[in-house]
């Protein structure tokens, strides 16, 4: 099979993909554990000895309310996305083929526009004195301007708005593949639409829940330039807290720790994103 | 179910994705300063724009550095796809878990293992820190298009090349190329978009020798608003729009 033309080529290609992978992807995430364990050193930015001090300071009073108000801001994203994203998702599906091409067109067009210019559009609508407020005051609503830029619900606002798109693409997934099958059978055996909903339709969409939940909940905790932009400065992120220690106060471990705190995070979310898919397996087998 | 409630629902989500982005076009076009009032049709800040030095400076650097780090990516996607298409070697499911990794991972996580990277090998932050990490995001994406389209393909011919003598080498040029030639094409332009909108990973691993436009665009919007963004945001999403229809139209007509 394999003469000896052939095997410098694929070694050439293994040799390139390794190394890139090992070099940028494996060391890189090994270094940071390594930095969340040692000491801050403002010369060096890391030094010896070896502890758990960074880990300790997360879960410090000052940072603990930052990481839980950022988990809050994070969970209720992700949970207005789900609202919104699940029955999109099922409509979408029932729309006629042809007409889905362009409606999923439609929803990458976003993704595929500069996040950082769609933030900066939401503020020409929230600000004091912005369109939102003015077409209120207008139509006599309300009489002075509500604060809506600045606050919380201005960064979950634009956190939905960024987010959304990860949500529905994945539900929609599991929708198309939803048989139409087992609904009528479960219909024929004498279940009522809520019956149905709650024992076939739910845990046959609960992978593309899960992978949703996955693509939308890590970012929002990440994307440190919505506050900016949008929170003022009570309103952080775990982004922003990890990119004020790392570069603006250099403590590196702290920086790290917090990297590392998220990444567990993703993992089990991985986890569950899998045991539901392999539980949904064995019950289609 | 009456059927105009899903198509009601379909038709507001849409609204609300859009207004944004069309008050940001209609904007762009405003004459007036405050941003908030309509002063009249102008042109003025396209002009602005173009008179931005700083602006139009960090303009081509983003261009070529997303040109670079499209073509890159798409070189090594392509290469790490074909590698995992055809051939057996250890530590297969590794090579695949750590693309799924960077591609699942939060921005901000890559973002700081790289930083700690190149600041430890005493990597010079600029031009080469932002290609390697922008190369390395992109990675993923052009390995998943080339590897759907490699799927769905006929494994006969390559057997074929194969058995009338072609060496691996050009059996892949000859053979493989022009198979995934719609793909590479449409990783390529997915990549040249996600460099170009890239914020998080920017900030962390860019150095004042090299300024690119997102990160200029963000020191320009944390303090208060800009119309010059309303313009250069405008001709961003018709950028990014050409490019999304023309990947759309390659993938679309390579199916028939």
């Amino acid at each position: 099979m394999h003469s000896a033309m052939q095997q410098p080529f694929k070694t050439a290609v293994l040799i390139l993909v390794w190394g890139w992978l090992l070099f940028l992807v494996l060391a890189p995430n090994l270094l940071v554990v390594g930095a969340s364990v040692m000491t801050r050193d403002p010369a060096t930015f890391l030094s010896l000895p070896l502890n758990l001090d960074a880990y300790r300071q997360l879960f410090a009073p000052l940072y603990l309310d930052v990481f839980l108000h950022s988990l809050y801001m994070a969970a209720m994203t992700t949970l207005a996305c789900l609202l919104i994203g699940y029955p999109f998702a099922w409509a979408l599906s029932k729309v006629a083929k042809q007409r889905q091409l362009v409606l999923i067109f439609l929803l990458i067009v976003p993704f595929w526009t500069n996040s950082l210019v769609r933030t900066y559009a939401l503020k020409l609508i929230l600000a004091t004195n912005g369109l939102l407020n003015s077409a209120l005051m207008s139509i006599g609503l309300i009489d002075e301007p509500l604060q809506l830029l600045y606050t919380e619900g201005a960064v979950i606002i634009g956190l939905v708005y960024l987010l959304l798109p990860f949500m529905i693409l994945p539900l929609y997934s599991v929708f198309e593949d939803l048989k139409q099958e087992l609904l009528l059978a479960s219909h024929d055996l004498g279940a009522g639409r809520l019956s149905t909903f709650l024992h076939v339709i739910v845990p046959l969409t609960l992978p593309g829940v899960l992978a949703g939940v996955m693509l939308v909940l890590l970012p929002a905790m990440g994307l440190f330039f919505v506050p900016d932009i949008l929170g003022g400065s009570r309103n952080l992120l775990v982004g922003n807290v990890i990119k004020n220690q790392f570069l603006d106060a250099r403590n590196w471990p702290f920086g790290a720790a917090a990297s590392i705190v998220l990444t567990i995070t993703m993992a089990f979310l991985m986890f569950a994103h899998r045991l539901s898919k392999r539980r949904l397996g064995e019950e289609g087998a | 179910m009456a059927r105009w409630l899903p198509r009601t629902y379909l038709a507001l989500v849409y609204l609300l994705l859009y207004v944004p982005i069309v008050v940001l076009v209609v904007f762009s076009f405003n004459e007036a300063r405050t941003g908030y009032s309509w002063g009249g049709v102008s042109l003025r800040w396209y002009e602005a724009l173009f008179n931005n030095r700083a602006l139009v400076g960090a303009m081509w650097n983003s261009l070529w550095l997303a040109l670079s780090a499209a073509t890159v990516s798409t070189v090594i996607g392509a290469l790490t796809a074909l590698a995992l298409h055809r051939y057996r070697f250890r530590g297969k499911k590794l090579l695949n878990g750590m693309l799924f990794v960077v591609m699942m991972s939060p921005e901000i996580v890559l973002a700081i293992s790289l930083l700690a990277l190149f600041l430890l090998v005493g990597l010079q932050l600029g031009y080469v820190s932002l290609l390697l990490a922008h190369v390395t995001f992109c990675l993923p994406f052009v390995v998943i298009t080339v590897m759907a389209r490699l799927s769905g393909f006929d494994e006969s011919l390559p057997e074929a090349a194969r058995d009338l003598g072609a060496s691996d080498f050009t059996m892949t040029r000859t053979v493989l190329i022009p198979v995934i030639m719609p793909a590479l094409l449409a990783g390529w332009l997915l990549g040249f978009t996600l460099s170009l909108d890239d914020v998080v990973v920017s900030t962390f691993v860019s150095g004042p020798s090299y300024e690119i436009l997102p990160l200029r665009i963000y020191s320009m919007v944390r303090v208060g608003l800009k119309p010059e963004v309303n313009a250069l945001g405008t001709l961003l999403l018709v950028f990014s729009l050409v490019m999304l229809m023309l990947s759309q139209w390659i993938l679309i007509r390579s199916k028939r």
